[in-house]
């Protein structure tokens, strides 16, 4: 079966995107040009997608329902609003650390990709990070779908290792005295973080703080700040 | 499988990349892939162990070489031949064999948001003993299947805590090969970073792992 696999795929349109990837690469923080995206893939796929629809086996109205639905309304302002509710009210906190799933069910998060959502609390002495080191499991409920670099090898395989210098590389040095726990995803629970609540930021209402929370805080990889960095969801 | 996919603990995968304002897909054809790979769980053809282990049989240069959502039309590629829904001459011509019957979508853009809300679970209400205690001081077992598994390599023959269990959850290192769910309990196992890395590691630090029975021994 593999040596027929290897066939199959060995035209997987390797040399492009291995330019894709070196693009990446090379200008991470830069605007893309995604037009260079290679075609082959892009062809493949299209070809796929009309074979299936015609064999009646998807509905395409069901295909651009779900990239809707991922692309607009499921992603890290979900988790956002569980992080700060549970910053302004106590009484949701604690559910929320004793069950994840049924504390967040009651913003109407869960289902698909968070259908045991476990909560980690971040405290001046226990910091927790998400990875998932198989491959690419992540809250899809509370944050959508993850990023690139961390469904990529470099992450995948340093954060267990060498959890402080990849914390370091997003700029987060955190003291010896800090204990990391890295959570790696090898079963069907799903962590989300519950970043500290920043200092400074006790006038300000839930919806305000919902604003500050970001993406990698709730991964692990930031501390949540009075100002919002630039670029981050 | 002691594949390339069993990524922890690997070094020298250089720097971790981070893109400002990033877009969910990079192409619409990534959203495309993504999005038939949900819809087409809807035939209960295979589970998501199953998707996973079909990604981990990509040959390991391919495997590092393709970008993310290339590994997913191979394995979306792979399920729909495997488990017959299409044959390859379909995949390789783009359309149907003559006389294939149509069949009807199982999701549609209305049913969407209910497959979304139900989820997939993968919990087992069945009275299944647990073999572990929290608190209770266990190793990972050091074994190497061939197959599917979610015992990641570094964790393999260290000795860890069971932080907590979780209770009876489908076994993915069967389920991955319809080999039957085989539930059994699932746990929390914390490691100290220093028992997998050794002195290297920071003395508080931890990584945690949910494995198991079937995982785990009793150390």
């Amino acid at each position: 079966m593999k040596t027929s696999r290897r066939d199959f795929i060995a035209n997987a349109g390797a040399a492009a995107a291995a330019r894709h990837d070196l693009a990446h690469a090379q200008e991470p923080e830069q605007e893309h040009d995604h037009s260079v995206v290679p075609s082959d893939p892009a062809l493949r796929v299209k070809s796929l997608e009309s074979l299936l629809v015609e064999k009646g086996l998807v509905d395409p109205a069901a295909l651009d329902a779900l990239v809707d639905t991922y692309q607009h309304k499921i992603g890290p302002r979900n988790g956002a609003q569980v992080v700060a509710r549970a910053w302004v009210d106590p009484a949701f906190r604690k559910r929320l650390l004793a069950n994840g799933t049924a504390a967040i069910a009651e913003f109407g998060f869960g289902g698909w990709g968070g259908d045991y959502l476990v909560v980690l609390e971040n405290t001046p002495k226990i910091h927790n990070l998400i990875v998932c080191t198989l491959c690419s499991c992540y809250p899809w409920a509370v944050l959508g779908l993850p990023p690139v670099w961390y469904k990529s090898a470099a992450y995948r395989s340093r954060a267990v290792i060498d959890p402080r210098g990849v914390l370091r590389e997003f700029g987060l040095e955190l003291p010896e005295d800090v204990e990391i726990r890295v959570h790696d995803s090898t079963a069907e629970l799903r962590y989300l973080v519950l970043p500290e609540r920043p200092p400074g930021s006790e006038k300000l209402k839930e919806e305000e703080l919902a604003a500050l929370v970001t993406r990698d805080a709730m991964i692990g990889v930031a501390k949540v700040t009075l100002t919002k960095p630039e670029g981050r969801p | 499988m002691n594949g390339v996919h069993d990524m922890g603990g690997m070094q020298d995968m250089g720097p971790v990349q981070r893109e400002n304002d990033e877009p969910v897909f990079h192409a619409p054809w990534e959203g495309r892939v993504f999005a038939l790979a949900q819809a087409l769980l809807a035939w209960r053809k295979w589970n998501i162990d199953a998707m996973r282990y079909e990604q981990e049989i990509i040959p390991p240069a391919e495997y590092l070489r393709m970008s993310y959502y290339e590994r997913w039309l191979a394995y979306v590629t792979g399920l729909l031949v495997k488990r017959d829904l299409v044959t390859r001459a379909e995949i390789e011509s783009g359309r149907p064999e003559a006389g294939s019957p149509k069949a009807t979508p199982p999701v549609t853009a209305e049913t969407v948001p209910q497959m979304l809300a139900q989820g997939k679970s993968v919990d087992r209400d069945v009275p299944v003993a647990a073999r572990f205690k929290m608190g209770q001081r266990v190793r990972g077992r050091n074994i190497h299947p061939t197959g599917h598994t979610r015992l990641p390599r570094y964790a393999r023959g260290k000795l860890g805590t069971v932080e907590r269990d979780h209770g009876v959850f489908v076994f993915p290192d069967t389920n991955a090969h319809f080999l039957g769910e085989k539930p059994q309990h699932l746990y929390s196992v914390r490691f100290s970073a220093r028992e997998l890395w050794g002195q290297q590691a920071a003395s508080g630090d931890a990584v945690y792992v949910n494995l198991w029975d079937d995982h785990l021994e009793p150390a």
